[in-house]
């Protein structure tokens, strides 16, 4: 290395010095411990002791992490393509060029403003099973069928997908992506697909979805990440009930760390989850090249 | 004609579903505001009204005063951690951002991929160690941790992976030519980013505070974990324990702390609206 080089390293490392002890002290050593943790039997109190690889095996015959596990993996079966699609294609309305456009923008990015605790409150009271206003809208048509409005987050066959509907409330942040993916595409592509006859859906399906799938591609990694860590609704709105059927993987994950004190299992999980994310967010990657179109630039 | 015509009703239909969208997403927020100025035999009343017959103010000073809800506290606790949170994290990100964008060095690209790597790691797997880490911390030194909003704020002055992303974004973007100007007049290394990078670098600045403050605003798990009186809690776990522990909270006045706690996240949005769009646009595009 030259003397400027040399020069520019240190400096370089002196402009990044902040992140790289965050990261030795926040980031690495604690993945570190994690792993050591998940080896050993601590509960805080004393050192952890070194018990091999006996939490991973207690974990494979512990039917709530695989509750857990369905539990998760069944929320995120119905909000993960309900919650991209419905967002690219409320999207694709927002794109198109009508009076008061930027009115209707604001008011579907605003539930996305709202904190998590007073979304879980609100929509504890929308689902209330006999005041709520879900059932009380439904009322003159369930009186029809002669039925009872859903019991919504008290009964185990309904918490996930009502969980999932209010998950689709907060969107915003997506359809702004979205939005702003859709504004790149350039205006010549549909001129162009216009003379060779092509209609709307064809333009949707042939120009916009193939331009913008780079941008669906990383709201379906975003949401992939997002899913495996959901805590604070199930936590706030049922307490993983009914019969822990929202009862998510990170929540029985906090509860073994700082309910039973159970650190050294809790890490297994930990593991798992993060593999779980990495290999998740792998295929996501490997499937990529075969529906993500990157323009050569 | 007929294509004038399929316009027409292409524009009429697309009216009718983003005004049907918009029902949806709005009609939730402007039941909470109408139930939390209902009084208690209205809330139950059948059918619902839209309205309530008088406004009663008197659920919103109930859900701030009633003795075990500390929300003066509450919002104090908030708002120092948010401050020292955005404080720490527009600057510490700024600096190693300026790194990643204007120093060449040997490894900046592998640094660069590791710290974008890092974003994918959940914060759950990094509680348990991050706990005990701060337990040792307080064993091991005078300052005691747990039990105070330290670890929540204190990470942020190191920098946050997605904020330096976006900096950095930005940063690339202002021409070399300012700043080789500078180092001619010589203007050290630090001068540049403080003088001239900085200044310049305002827009993407204010999008890094907006979302840190709302990232605090708003962040539930940390609080849970680190905080343990209730006159340390933020905002959010604070509300936690008035809808949870104390089940008899009357809904209306419940409604009327959630607005409460709503109402300064959407005062800032619609003030700094333009900043929020635009960064959160920016976000998906350049990754």
């Amino acid at each position: 290395m030259t003397r400027g080089e040399t020069r520019n390293l240190l400096k370089g490392l002196a402009f990044l010095s902040p992140w790289l002890v965050g990261f030795a002290v926040f980031m690495l050593l604690p993945i570190v411990l994690s792993m050591y943790y998940s080896l050993s039997d601590y509960n805080l109190l004393q050192p952890p002791a070194y018990i091999g690889a006996a939490n991973y095996r207690a974990l494979m015959h512990d039917g709530i992490f695989w509750k857990s596990l369905r539990v998760t993996m069944l929320y995120a079966a119905i909000s993960l393509p309900a919650g991209l699609f419905i967002s690219l294609g409320v999207a694709v309305l927002l794109n198109v060029s009508v009076r008061g456009q930027s009115i209707f923008r604001t008011i579907i990015f605003v539930p996305s403003l709202v904190p998590t605790i007073a979304a879980a409150i609100l929509w504890k009271w929308m689902f209330n099973q006999r005041l709520g206003l879900i059932n009380r809208a439904l009322a003159p048509l369930l009186e029809l069928l002669h039925k009872s409005g859903p019991p919504w987050l008290d009964q185990s066959s309904w918490v996930i997908p009502s969980l999932a509907l209010m998950s689709i409330w907060s969107v915003g942040n997506t359809v702004i992506i979205y939005l702003a993916g859709l504004q790149d595409v350039p205006r010549e592509l549909y001129e162009a697909a216009e003379l060779d006859g092509a209609g709307k859906t064809q333009q949707l399906w042939h120009v916009t979805i193939p331009m913008i799938s780079p941008v669906i591609f990383f709201n379906l990694v975003m949401a992939i990440i997002g899913i495996l860590q959901v805590f604070d609704t199930p936590f706030m709105m049922t307490r993983g009930g009914p019969n822990r059927a929202s009862y998510f993987y990170t929540y029985y994950l906090y509860d073994n760390a700082f309910t039973s004190l159970k650190m050294g299992y809790a890490s297994a999980m930990a593991w798992i989850q993060l593999l779980l994310v990495l290999a998740l967010t792998g295929i996501a990657f490997w499937s990529s090249k075969k529906w993500v179109y990157y323009q050569s630039k | 004609m007929t294509n004038r015509r399929e316009k027409f009703w292409t524009k009429l239909a697309t009216y009718m579903v983003l005004i049907v969208i918009c029902a949806l997403a709005i009609i939730p927020l402007f039941w909470m505001v109408s139930t939390s100025l209902k009084s208690d035999t209205q809330i139950v009343e059948s059918p619902p009204r839209w309205l309530p017959d008088k406004l009663v103010w008197n659920n919103y000073r109930l859900a701030i005063s009633s003795d075990w809800a500390h929300f003066p506290l509450w919002t104090r606790n908030t708002l120092i951690i948010a401050a020292l949170a955005v404080i720490g994290t527009t600057f510490s990100s700024a600096i190693v951002a300026y790194g990643f964008a204007k120093i060449r060095f040997r490894g900046r690209g592998v640094l660069f991929a590791l710290m974008l790597s890092t974003m994918m790691i959940p914060f759950p797997v990094l509680m348990v160690p991050l706990f005990s880490i701060f337990v040792w911390m307080g064993d091991h030194t005078p300052i005691q941790w747990l039990g105070t909003s330290k670890p929540l704020w204190a990470p942020c002055w190191f920098g946050s992976a997605f904020s330096i992303f976006l900096l950095r974004q930005f940063f690339i973007t202002v021409p070399d030519e300012l700043s080789e100007a500078a180092r001619i007049d010589g203007c050290s290394e630090w001068g540049i980013f403080w003088r001239i990078m900085l200044p310049l670098s305002r827009p993407a600045l204010s999008v890094v505070a907006l979302f840190t403050f709302m990232w605090a605003w708003r962040d539930f798990l940390g609080p849970l974990i680190y905080l343990q009186r209730p006159t340390q809690y933020t905002l959010a776990l604070g509300l936690q324990t008035l809808q949870s522990q104390h089940g008899s909270t009357p809904w209306n006045q419940l409604m009327a702390a959630s607005v409460l706690v709503i109402l300064p996240v959407l005062v800032l949005f619609f003030i700094a609206q333009k900043t929020f769009i635009e960064g959160i646009a920016t976000t998906g595009l350049k990754g």
